[in-house]
């Protein structure tokens, strides 16, 4: 235990000390080019920043329950002065990092199904295709509207979202009978076995439409949505929606990502902060879960999710 | 019938092939993207754009960003592999690929366990996804 937080310490100070060596004077080589004269802070100040911020977003989410991306795409659209493009690429690559570091584990325990993810992906990511494309074929601040109102959506949603840790299902529908979306987890509080099966199957299909489109058009994880479809809709336990939810962005979010990155909308000093900053905050985040009350923590990331959203909106308009 | 219930509780076998590919390809691609930028932030390498000259850019538009770098899209950032700034692709393209192997691994066994139906959807999700990493599907503002 003792090692692992040496080893966070040490990677954030490395990281930190990494971004500001050219500033110091530690870097060997670099640009030919004479420093251009620009206004404001030094090139080093904004990815120092986008790193202690996302570290200490990687701990809100954690403690929020919501993913790294539902808080990136906002909060740094809002407040640093990185194009919506960029944010938006980044935020991506952030959310598909987190999902390709959860999902093997989630898989591997069997809480992720590969059963579930794979008809639900293939929807989810073609739209997520359409999405992107749309996203950055519509004027920003269109998009950015857009963005505001979807994030005041998600905040209502995570006001009011009921969750179900064993929905009952009667029945399976036709179509999950066919494809044989069903399976059977242990429950590690108590050691039950659980069955599981879902219903309404083309309806959270249908969901996924949606849901795909606006991932891919806000470079936001979707967990805010896959969860709810999966858990209330679908049916499926709160354990197997959370897990399948976490490893479908890794699919979601990888067509999504390579429009954004084909299209240029990918700067690697925006990358690398933000995603070790989001995964070192996740990993601190797990340890502070155990000492604090997620109630609170999740009122704070709410509020600052709604002032993030109406910022982006109020942005949008040009206000 | 214990023995057939914690048989269910495992994963099946394309789960864990899947899950293997896909952890191994993160570790890799994280480790080649940290490598890459710690050449680019210490000057190692020249980037293509110059580290204090990066803030200019990052506020434009990617039409603007693209033009005024002169740059171009899809995979053109291969030929750019020389510079540090464009080595960090690599480990960004590593994960944004790993799902594409991921999906390729487990068709054969979807195909030996004649699960049609999921060895087609596996086979659409690789085109899919082989489609969006192509650079083909261009937009603009």
């Amino acid at each position: 235990m003792k090692t692992r937080w040496q080893l966070v310490i040490f990677l954030g100070l490395g990281l930190c000390w990494i971004i500001a060596a050219p500033a110091l004077g530690l870097a060997t080589g670099g640009p030919s080019a004479p420093a251009p004269e620009t206004e404001g802070p030094p090139w080093w100040f904004w990815p120092l920043i986008l790193f202690a911020v996302t570290f200490i977003m990687g701990i809100l989410a954690v403690l929020g329950g919501v993913g790294g991306g539902v808080l990136f795409v906002p909060i740094i659209s809002g407040f640093f002065p990185f194009h919506l493009d960029f944010v938006r690429g980044c935020g991506l690559l952030v959310a598909l990092s987190g999902a390709l570091a959860a999902g093997p584990g989630l898989l591997k325990m069997n809480l992720a199904s590969l059963r579930l993810a794979i008809p639900v992906a293939l929807i989810a990511s073609t739209c997520a295709i359409i999405g992107a494309m749309l996203g950055l074929a519509l004027p920003t601040n269109i998009v950015q509207i857009a963005l505001g109102l979807t994030i005041m959506g998600i905040c209502v949603l995570m006001l009011t979202a009921r969750k179900s840790e064993l929905p009952d299902v009667q029945k399976p529908d036709r179509l999950s009978s066919t494809l044989r979306i069903y399976g059977v987890y242990q429950e590690g509080s108590t050691g039950q076995i659980v069955d599981w099966k879902i219903h309404r199957t083309p309806l959270g299909l249908c969901l996924f439409v949606l849901i795909g489109i606006m991932a891919g058009m806000f470079g936001l994880g979707a967990g805010w949505a896959n969860v709810p479809v999966l858990n209330l809709v679908m049916g499926a336990p709160l354990k197997i929606s959370v897990a399948t939810s976490k490893f479908l962005l890794s699919i979601t979010d990888t067509s999504a990502a390579w429009i954004y990155l084909n299209q240029g909308c990918v700067i690697p000093m925006m990358v690398v902060p933000s995603l070790v900053g989001i995964m070192l905050g996740s990993f601190v985040g797990v340890r502070v879960l155990a000492v604090t009350k997620p109630a609170v923590v999740r009122w704070i990331v709410i509020g600052m999710l709604a002032f993030a959203g109406v910022k982006a909106f109020l942005k949008g308009l040009g206000i | 019938m214990a023995e057939k219930a914690s048989q269910d509780i495992k994963a099946r076998p394309e789960q864990l092939i899947y899950a293997a590919i896909l952890e191994k390809g993160m570790f890799i691609g994280l480790a080649v993207l940290l490598i890459t930028f710690i050449i680019y932030a210490f000057g190692i390498i020249e980037p293509y754009i110059p580290l204090d000259e990066i803030s200019r850019y990052w506020s434009m538009n990617v039409h603007d960003y693209l033009h005024h770098a002169n740059i171009k899209g899809g995979w053109s950032w291969v030929r750019l592999l020389k510079y540090s700034d464009f080595l960090n692709f690599i480990g960004i393209a590593i994960l944004a690929g790993v799902t594409i192997i991921s999906y390729v691994a487990i068709i054969p066994i979807l195909v030996r366990t004649k699960d049609w139906a999921y060895a087609i959807f596996a086979v659409a999700e690789v085109l899919i996804l082989g489609l969006a990493a192509s650079g083909l599907l261009a937009v603009g503002h």
